[in-house]
């Protein structure tokens, strides 16, 4: 494991990264009893509000996500996100609608999360930090765009994790929500997955460098644990079919195995790749909270255990998105959430994507997806009475 | 609301059905007299909606509420990307989340047929709409007789174009069983229209022979009886 060793950059929150930063000072009162506050929220945007501020669309981002959709990665370089997605002319045309993506309550790029400094220790927050649910995330959102005086948005979207906060905000707050689009994603986080994040936690935690979270204070970092809780997610997120494509049985810089445990596979080189270059950015302790909080989502057990309870009486009009190769969020479990909405009349279409990019195909270049998306959104501010442009 | 192209296919379990001869504006004979059964501002559910030919038209003109289900996906992708609602699903599986009387009108045009249980289909039909609109190729229709008689093969018709070995259409009736049918499940039939081959609609009595001899298709109205929707409301305490 010597090369997930070799970079140690620490993600921490760096004031010099570009974006906005919102310091809410009113308490929020967080899903486990606990008054938060006051907390920073890094956020970015892109476009322009209109004049009766009609035209925002929230993107929410994914576990290890962030809110540099559309700009490079002040930490890798690398390109955003969903730098296909938003953009001038893009699908979410920043010529029309105003994006804007917060990054989420426990994260690592900016928003106050277990590696900031409890002000009343001195000391970074770690495991004294909060557990944080998604309706927690999404309350902190609600802070951010009262602030920008955004009383409904025109549409809230996102994969994946940000998929379960679009559905929480059309929960929470249905007169705020014009248009939801949770993409590859579920209302409730399945036993399966809740397996997979505990493997990714236990990781982490066996890492001597994690020292029962403090290892900031301790001046080390539990590379090897995050790294190793980053090679086992991103197997999810791929696909058995999309694996063999890419790498089927095929060696590393070598015509024979050698017998050992290096990484003769090219399978295993990527995946050591994907850890290694993945602890450059994240902070462990963030990773334990997001993940739980996924761990917890569930939708239908804020409103008694029925899922239609939830959206009863909703206006919003619904695109539910999934992949056909997406194991870890299955089309089934997009397919509960089409019938809940169906059980309370909503207006709801939903689109299955044929890929074999496995749940990651959010992110990656799918032309249906955006085909379906643009054509959803025009429909959606025609009906909202949306111009081209202003 | 862009169109979704005009004149290509609707699937209806069928999926080579060409507009009839005769379809102008770009939706086929057919959908334009269901067209003509629904009124403005009304909340539509069509199911098989195929390219979403029928529900942009009456978003246009009508001014309804529209939401469609579409077995085949490329036809979903499409609708949605025009800017329909419409969801992935067929008939049997996934109409039985929706509330009673959830819609003005449940549209289920051609696709009747190529149902795994019609009979539970109409009754849900009538169940989450107030009124259902069902269109269906006539089986007793005098060339089809014919064909089998003189043939002695499966007919394939412009409206049944699949060879036998690969249709969709599992559940043929005549508009003397779909009548039956309905009789006996006490649905109430409102209306009927019968077509002939060019879509035109014949004056003739559904119930009677002829209208089982000469229509290629017929197009139905109807709703549950009034007996039947209180009891089936109290058993099922579905209304939401």
């Amino acid at each position: 494991m010597s090369a997930l060793t070799s970079s140690c950059l620490r993600a921490r929150s760096d004031p010099d990264w570009p974006g906005h930063r919102l310091l809410v000072r009113e308490p929020l009162r967080l899903d486990c009893g606990i008054d938060f506050g006051p907390f920073t929220i890094a956020y970015q945007t892109y476009g322009t509000l209109n004049p009766d501020r009609s035209n925002a669309i929230l993107v929410c981002h994914a576990l290890t996500g962030d809110q540099y959709v559309a700009d490079p990665h002040p930490i890798t370089g690398k390109p955003g996100w969903w730098e296909t997605m938003v953009g001038p002319g893009l699908v979410l045309d920043t010529n029309r609608f105003f994006v804007i993506c917060a990054n989420v309550l426990g994260g690592c790029m900016g928003t106050t999360g277990p590696q900031d400094i409890n002000p009343e220790t001195g000391e970074p927050w770690a495991l004294s930090f909060p557990v944080i649910t998604v309706p927690d995330m999404v309350r902190a959102q609600k802070r951010l765009l009262d602030h920008l005086e955004i009383d409904s948005l025109f549409c809230v979207t996102g994969g994946s994790m940000g998929g379960m906060q679009v559905l929480q905000w059309a929960a929470s707050y249905p007169q705020s929500v014009f248009a939801a689009v949770p993409i590859a994603a579920a209302a409730r986080h399945s036993a399966q997955n809740i397996a997979f994040h505990e493997v990714g936690r236990q990781a982490i935690m066996a890492d001597p460098d994690w020292s029962g979270g403090r290892y900031l204070s301790l001046g080390r970092r539990p590379v090897r644990g995050l790294a190793v809780a980053r090679m086992a997610a991103h197997i999810t997120y791929l696909s058995e079919a999309a694996l063999h494509r890419k790498f089927g049985r095929n060696l590393q810089d070598r015509h024979a195995v050698t017998y050992g445990f290096d990484a003769d596979f090219q399978v295993e080189s990527y995946l050591r790749h994907q850890g290694s270059t993945f602890v450059d950015r994240f902070d462990a302790n963030s990773y334990l909270y997001i993940t739980r909080a996924m761990d917890y989502f569930d939708l239908a057990i804020e409103h008694g255990g029925s899922l239609p309870n939830a959206f009863k009486g909703t206006h919003s009009r619904f695109c539910i998105i999934s992949f056909t190769s997406d194991w870890l969020f299955p089309t089934s479990e997009s397919r509960e959430l089409v019938h809940a909405l169906n059980a309370v009349a909503a207006n709801v279409s939903f689109v299955e994507i044929e890929t074999d990019n496995g749940h990651d195909a959010f992110l990656l270049h799918e032309p249906e997806l955006f085909e379906t998306l643009r054509g959803f959104l025009t429909g959606c501010a025609e009906h909202r009475g949306l111009t081209r442009s202003w | 609301m862009a169109a979704p192209s005009s004149g290509t296919t609707r699937n209806c379990g069928d999926a080579e059905v060409r507009p009839a001869d005769g379809a102008a504006g770009g939706l086929r004979r057919d959908l334009r007299l269901i067209a003509e059964m629904i009124d403005p501002g009304a909340r539509v559910l069509d199911i098989g909606c195929g390219d979403g030919a029928l529900l942009a038209h009456l978003a246009r003109y009508k001014n309804v509420d529209g939401r469609g289900m579409e077995l085949s996906q490329s036809g979903v992708n499409s609708c949605v990307g025009h800017g329909l609602s419409v969801i992935q699903g067929d008939a049997d599986r996934d109409l039985e989340a929706y509330p009673n009387g959830a819609f003005d009108v449940v549209v289920l045009s051609q696709t009747l047929q190529a149902t795994r249980q019609p009979r539970k289909v109409l009754e849900t039909l009538v169940r989450i709409g107030r009124r259902a609109i069902v269109s269906f190729p006539n089986f007793g229709f005098w060339r089809i007789r014919l064909h089998l008689l003189f043939c002695g093969r499966m007919p394939v018709s412009h409206l049944l174009t699949h060879p036998w070995y690969e249709t969709p259409n599992i559940h043929l009736c005549t508009i003397r069983d779909f009548v039956a049918m309905c009789d006996e499940i006490g649905v109430r039939v409102e209306r009927s229209v019968t077509l002939d081959r060019h879509g035109q609609p014949y004056s003739l009595d559904p119930r009677g022979s002829l209208a089982n001899l000469l229509a290629e298709q017929g197009v139905f109205v109807l709703s549950e009886s009034r007996g039947k929707t209180n009891a089936a409301a109290q058993a099922e305490g579905r209304r939401v």
